[in-house]
């Protein structure tokens, strides 16, 4: 691999660390809101210490130059030198997302917003500065440190004049005593590797002083009792010898004596102090910042160790490679079933072994399909990250107090599914904190506390995940949906609604109640694409609500979009599939409890509720055992916050299809969310409900509204 | 037998770099992101050098520094800290804890090697 390949996969890791630090210091930012506690501080000033490291190391100025002072303020406010203020909070947030962008761009290689960048720079600098009793500390320190020299200057072993000039030939050079402390070895500084240094900087020449050796039975091995005297011969700068005791200086005696030799001008035998920029190792990062990398050849390594919890010890695969393996146990699974079918019709000895080897199979099967289905899996928390920060802008800019309580991050779901439930959770959140939660005021005079609160929880419930957006606000005002709804023309004027079923008016295309729109919740389109998402991904939203209370949104959503916990279902001679999901119950029709109404449609009388009935073989056209309603039964689905019976002839077994996409297959049917293949072999149709229900109302688009 | 060098940062992308230019100078070279897993992996295996950031969770490298240092086996082992340009201070507790000596971030490969061939 070339040396430029190597470092671009080094970049890489750069910024995607840098990416997820960003991501650690916003969280962890928006958590100091609520306690400002050492550890993540601390957390946070690492994340924007290394992002500064690896940037000056890999040559980006730019970026390690302005987290310079964002670092700078951390630094104070781990150290408790400045308070933790909502401003400074907001300062940081706004340098993350700063940062953010200027790393992309780098990374992108496009320009970087240097407009943004000083202007934040300079808001750094002015806090910087503003805090009492400290020294105004510019965002970019350009000032190279001084070499502090804490060596004790001991009075020469010798008068370095007597063998100095023999050794050093009239030429320029310096005569050092060096005397380490006894447990200078301790930390392995080993003083031959030090002359070995020294003998590169100019001709040496070494004379140890073995004086205070002890006697053999007191010598302790590891304790240094000699010392030295060094004589180096050249026009070497004193800073470049003391570099080479640096390591050591306090842990040994040491003292430099300048031999200026004859006419030669001494070089650098200034104090240090007077010529701090030529102390080339301790310069800036400006000066010595080169991303080339020295030596080629090592193979890159998957890096080690843990970075995020998500991040921990993960591979990166194309979707389609895991499509595919999925695709494959989706096959295996079918042919499992069908030999399981083939070996229960026959009975003979042998095969015995063969149903044995058929269950190991079975187990092996479904145990393989569960660990691949998990590839796809990624935890909610993926999800929720973003809402912290959505909350806290949002909250500041509507002037609402907020708490937002985040349970169940790690329960997982499939990635398709998680990523398109993403923008819908954003609108509900929006919407919860828009229009849902009240002002301060409002909310004291109420009784309530004047800190709101927004809960988003997540959990598994039988094979589907839950997800709930809860809020402490004022609810939904029945009667303005009401009048809203009759303004629009969305129900008639004397229709008699359930409290659910105005509720569920908030997801019809179109409808707002919000008195003003606002640029935070948008304009009323949201709901009902809200719901549709949902529904595209054979899920289901609910909402209820208690005026002056709040309200709760709930989403149930399949774990998975490859496999689907289905019912068959039998329509004469065709298996259709259900999912369970959608079913609400399973009743036997009675004739009595059926009302025709004008246009054809026929209503069944659940309870209190008239739901329509679905026929299945009209709409596919196949032949059933009975027309009759009281011959079949009814299984009743819920869509759209509706309920509707589905007539079929016999309920087969529940279990668990392998979703085989029509589309790629066949073409997309309408009201068929695609087909699986059965253990025996035949091909059933899986039933797309909300799909199904479009269908049928269009079929009776003349007749009545169904909302009536 | 080439040397063992433990690398020890909480950056992926510093380990890669220092992984990088370590084993083309024909070092071998073990990672750990932070100091409790370097600790793990020197006292079950021996290194001939030790490499550590200074600011890393769990366990920060001056404290690594000083737990190994306890350890029989690493009394004379070799161990550099990677400090930056301002933290003085950092330099001398890295000292105090037992630190061989320390290598200047941001640094190039050519200081890295350089200062690495010093103590090895």
């Amino acid at each position: 691999m070339s040396l430029d390949l190597e470092m671009e996969e080094i970049f890489k890791i750069f910024f995607e660390e840098s990416f997820e630090g960003l991501d650690l210091m916003e969280s962890s930012l928006l958590n100091l809101d609520v306690n400002a506690d050492r550890e993540t501080i601390n957390s946070i000033f690492r994340a924007a210490h290394s992002i500064k490291g690896g940037a000056a190391t890999f040559g980006f100025m730019e970026v390690s130059n302005f987290t310079h002072g964002v670092e700078t303020l951390l630094d104070e406010m781990r150290n408790g030198t400045r308070p933790v203020t909502p401003d400074a909070i907001q300062l940081l947030l706004q340098c993350v997302d700063g940062l953010r962008e200027m790393i992309k761009a780098v990374q992108a290689k496009t320009p970087i917003d240097t407009q943004r960048i000083a202007t934040l720079s300079d808001e750094v600098a002015q806090l910087l500065a503003r805090h009492p009793g400290r020294p105004a500390a510019p965002a970019v320190q350009a000032a190279a440190p001084a070499v502090v020299t804490s060596a004790v200057v001991v009075p020469p072993l010798a008068p370095a004049a007597d063998s100095a000039p023999a050794f050093l030939e009239g030429g320029p050079g310096w005569v050092i005593q060096f005397q380490p402390h006894p447990d200078m070895l301790r930390t392995n500084n080993e003083p031959l590797r030090m002359f070995a240094e020294l003998e590169r900087l100019g001709r040496l020449r070494v004379t140890a002083d073995v004086g205070a050796v002890p006697p053999l039975e007191e010598l302790e091995v590891d304790a240094c009792h000699l010392k030295w005297r060094l004589e180096l011969a050249g026009a070497v700068e004193k800073h470049a010898i003391e570099e080479v005791f640096d390591w050591v200086d306090a842990n040994c005696s040491i003292s430099y004596e300048y031999c200026a030799g004859q006419g030669a001008a001494p070089v650098g035998a200034t104090p240090p102090a007077a010529e701090p920029a030529a102390v080339a190792a301790e310069a800036e990062p400006a000066a010595v910042a080169t991303p080339a990398a020295a030596a080629a050849g090592a193979a890159p390594v998957a890096a080690a160790g843990h970075k995020g919890p998500a991040d921990a010890g993960s591979i990166r695969v194309s979707t389609t490679k895991v499509d595919h393996l999925i695709n494959l146990v989706g096959e295996l699974v079918i042919t499992q079933s069908m030999l399981s079918r083939f070996a229960d019709g026959c009975s003979a000895d042998e095969l015995d072994k063969l149903r044995e080897g058929l269950t190991q199979l079975t187990r092996n099967t479904r145990e393989l399909q569960e660990s691949v289905m998990q590839i796809r899996m990624l935890p909610i928390s993926f999800a929720f990250n973003r809402f912290p920060r959505l909350v806290h802008d949002l909250s500041r800019k509507l002037g609402k107090k907020v708490e937002l309580k985040l349970s169940g991050e790690g329960t997982e779901l499939d990635k398709t599914v998680l990523e398109k439930i993403s923008d819908p959770l954003v609108h509900l959140v929006r919407n919860a904190l828009d229009h849902g939660l009240e002002k301060p005021e409002v909310r004291l005079a109420a009784g309530k506390s004047e800190t709101g609160v927004i809960e988003l929880a997540a959990f598994h419930e039988g094979g589907n995940i839950i997800i709930e957006v809860k809020d402490d606000g004022g609810g939904l005002n029945k009667a303005r949906i009401l009048s809203r709804a009759r303004e629009r023309g969305l129900v008639g004027a004397d229709a008699e609604l359930s409290e659910e079923q105005i509720h569920n008016l908030i997801f019809a295309a179109g409808f707002s109640t919000a008195e003003t729109v606002s640029d935070v919740s948008g304009r009323g389109v949201g709901m009902d694409v809200v719901r549709r998402n949902i529904n595209d991904l054979g899920g289901h939203v609910q909402i209820q609500s208690v005026e002056g209370h709040g309200s709760t949104i709930r989403i149930r959503l399949p774990l998975t979009l490859a496999i689907l916990d289905g019912q068959l279902v039998r329509v004469g001679s065709e298996t259709y599939v259900i999912s369970l999901v959608a079913i609400v119950e399973t009743i036997q029709a009675q004739r009595d409890r059926i009302n025709t109404v004008p246009g054809g449609a026929q209503l069944f009388r659940l309870r209190e509720e008239y739901i329509p009935i679905i026929r299945l073989y009209d709409l596919y056209g196949i032949e059933p055992d009975s027309r009759a309603i009281e011959d079949g039964l009814l299984v009743v689905v819920e869509a759209e916050g509706r309920r509707y019976g589905v007539l079929v002839d016999d309920l087969l077994a529940q279990q668990q299809v392998v979703i085989k996409s029509l589309d790629t297959n066949f073409r997309q049917v309408r009201g068929l969310a695609g087909a699986t293949i059965l253990g025996d072999g035949t091909v059933a149709l899986i039933v797309d409900v909300t799909g199904l229900v479009h269908v049928f109302n269009e079929s009776f688009a003349a007749g009545e509204t169904l909302a009536a | 037998m080439a040397s063992t060098i433990l690398a020890v940062d909480d950056s992926a992308s510093m380990r890669q770099m220092v992984n990088f230019t370590l084993k083309g100078a024909g070092y071998s070279v073990v990672q750990a992101a932070d100091g409790v897993e370097a600790l793990e992996y020197a006292r079950a295996h021996s290194v001939d050098l030790v490499l550590t950031d200074v600011n890393m969770p769990r366990m920060d490298g001056i404290t690594l520094v000083k737990e190994l240092r306890g350890l029989p086996s690493y009394r004379y082992t070799p161990m550099l800290v990677l400090t930056t340009e301002s933290s003085q201070e950092k330099k001398m507790q890295g000292k105090q804890a037992g630190a061989t000596g320390w290598i200047v971030k941001p640094f190039n490969p050519e200081q890295l090697l350089a200062t690495i061939a010093r103590v090895l």
